[in-house]
């Protein structure tokens, strides 16, 4: 059990947060804490709130209520500290979002550069380690519509990668994907897990998190209604929602 | 077809104006040369402020774009060269004709720029904002390259437009390249002048045209 290995630092915490829609409420009293190192899967029927809640984590969303705190950064309304928490959090997202005005190469340094990165040229041998790291060196000069939605997923991963993030979070990465690269994709993930990388996922991919995932996170309506490790939630789900909702997923 | 040749295409005439000709295409050419830039810069400008999505100033600038495209260009001319000099504001010609080819555009290319900025999908500001990327610099680096890219032809085209604009300097006596043909038309009774004015608009705009269709076609691939 690669948890048992685990230092007990907390990366993310989140403490009775609620979140509106005007009057919908999308997430109710979510508490959650992700320590460093840790692999998270978090599951649910679609409109649970999952991809909300995810988002939450690097300000793409605003809370009305609660506190999250994300690698020791409180998230608030100041741009400035939540600018400071996105450049330790990498995103993927489902529609991978690369930028198509941008080579391969240069979709991994644009952050960096614009952040103000000290040394380039280190940081352009980062990438290129990254790129081999996700076996897509050699479409480095390439621009993102040459590419397959799985290879496009790679180079999303290593985009996101390439600002060093304490955490990655990635928001159904495989649901866009035809079925023969869904495979590819998640290698990289189960690679970058079993590096040690902190890893919040919203996915249904099973395998996915047996192999990988120290928790499962299961919600429905906006709330967290169950956390187990993965061997039990899927072989012994303790709540009716969660049953039904493998139930439905397994056929 | 000899008479034709004649009056519209006559050698003699061509060989005796074409210096002339030439002087007046390069007034023409300055004129474009100074308010193409300005006019795009100003419209990107406005497209910017819109994208501030402040109702008022949202508004302001509606009233405004509206204005400036409604007006005719001549007329428009016509106020900053004759009628603003009683306000005491006094300008040289070739300062009145970019005003006015700023002023007139900056209506046009902001909506062609606001059409672009619109074009480019909101999940490209959050995965570069999810970078942690600053939002001026998203919006700059991210998101205008997209816009620009995606309105490239109806900048292009745009751009031609002014570039034949620039005509309406004849009505403050610039002598540019319609004018100076006008001027030579009337020493040399044949319309020679106005053909040769002609191929050379055609002969200077033309190969623009054709790089704007290039780069078009070369960019496609580095879209969604």
């Amino acid at each position: 059990m690669p948890a048992g290995a685990v230092e007990e630092i907390p990366m993310i915490t989140i403490e009775k947060m609620n979140k509106f829609y005007s009057d919908f409420h999308a997430l109710k009293d979510i508490d959650l804490a992700v320590e460093e190192g840790q692999r998270i899967v978090l599951c649910g029927p679609s409109g649970s709130g999952k991809s909300t809640l995810i988002r939450c984590l690097n300000g793409l969303e605003t809370f009305e209520s609660g506190t999250v705190t994300v690698v020791g950064i409180k998230m608030t309304r100041s741009s400035q500290a939540v600018r400071k928490a996105r450049q330790q959090v990498g995103m993927v997202f489902q529609s991978f979002n690369l930028f198509p005005h941008l080579s391969v190469l240069n979709n991994l340094l644009i952050a960096p550069r614009l952040t103000g990165a000290r040394n380039m040229a280190e940081t352009r041998e980062y990438a290129m380690h990254l790129l081999e790291r996700v076996r897509i060196a050699d479409q480095a000069g390439k621009y993102p519509s040459e590419l397959s939605g799985g290879q496009q997923q790679r180079v999303a991963i290593a985009r996101a990668l390439c600002m060093r993030p304490k955490v990655m979070l990635f928001d159904e990465p495989t649901s866009a994907l035809d079925p023969e690269m869904i495979k590819e994709v998640l290698d990289v993930m189960i690679d970058l897990g079993r590096d040690g990388m902190t890893m919040i996922a919203v996915t249904h991919e099973m395998g996915f998190a047996k192999t990988i995932a120290d928790k499962v996170v299961f919600m429905d309506a906006g709330r967290i209604v169950e956390t187990a490790a993965p061997d039990v939630f899927f072989s012994n789900p303790q709540t009716e929602r969660a049953q039904r909702f493998l139930h439905t997923i397994l056929h | 077809m000899q008479a034709f040749l004649n009056n519209f295409a006559n050698v003699d005439t061509f060989v005796s104006v074409l210096p002339l000709l030439l002087s007046g295409l390069l007034v023409t050419v300055s004129l474009a040369l100074v308010a193409l830039p300005l006019s795009l810069l100003s419209g990107l400008l406005v497209a910017l402020l819109f994208a501030v999505k402040n109702r008022v100033l949202t508004a302001v600038l509606f009233v405004l774009i509206d204005l400036c495209r409604s007006i005719p260009v001549l007329v428009l001319l016509m106020i900053i060269f004759y009628a603003l000099p009683f306000l005491g504001l006094m300008m040289p010609p070739f300062v009145a004709v970019v005003l006015t080819l700023v002023i007139n555009n900056t209506g046009y290319f902001g909506e062609i720029f606001r059409a672009g900025l619109a074009s480019v999908p909101k999940h490209q500001q959050e995965a570069g904002l999810a970078l942690g990327i600053s939002r001026p610099r998203v919006l700059l680096f991210i998101v205008v390259p997209q816009a620009i890219r995606n309105v490239a032809a109806p900048l292009a085209s745009n751009a031609l437009e002014l570039a034949k604009a620039t005509s309406i300097a004849s009505l403050v006596t610039m002598p540019e390249l319609l004018r100076v043909a006008q001027v030579a038309q009337a020493n040399v009774y044949n319309p020679t002048p106005l053909v040769a004015a002609a191929a050379l608009y055609f002969i200077v705009l033309w190969p623009f045209s054709r790089l704007v269709a290039r780069y078009e076609l070369k960019t496609i691939k580095a879209r969604y």
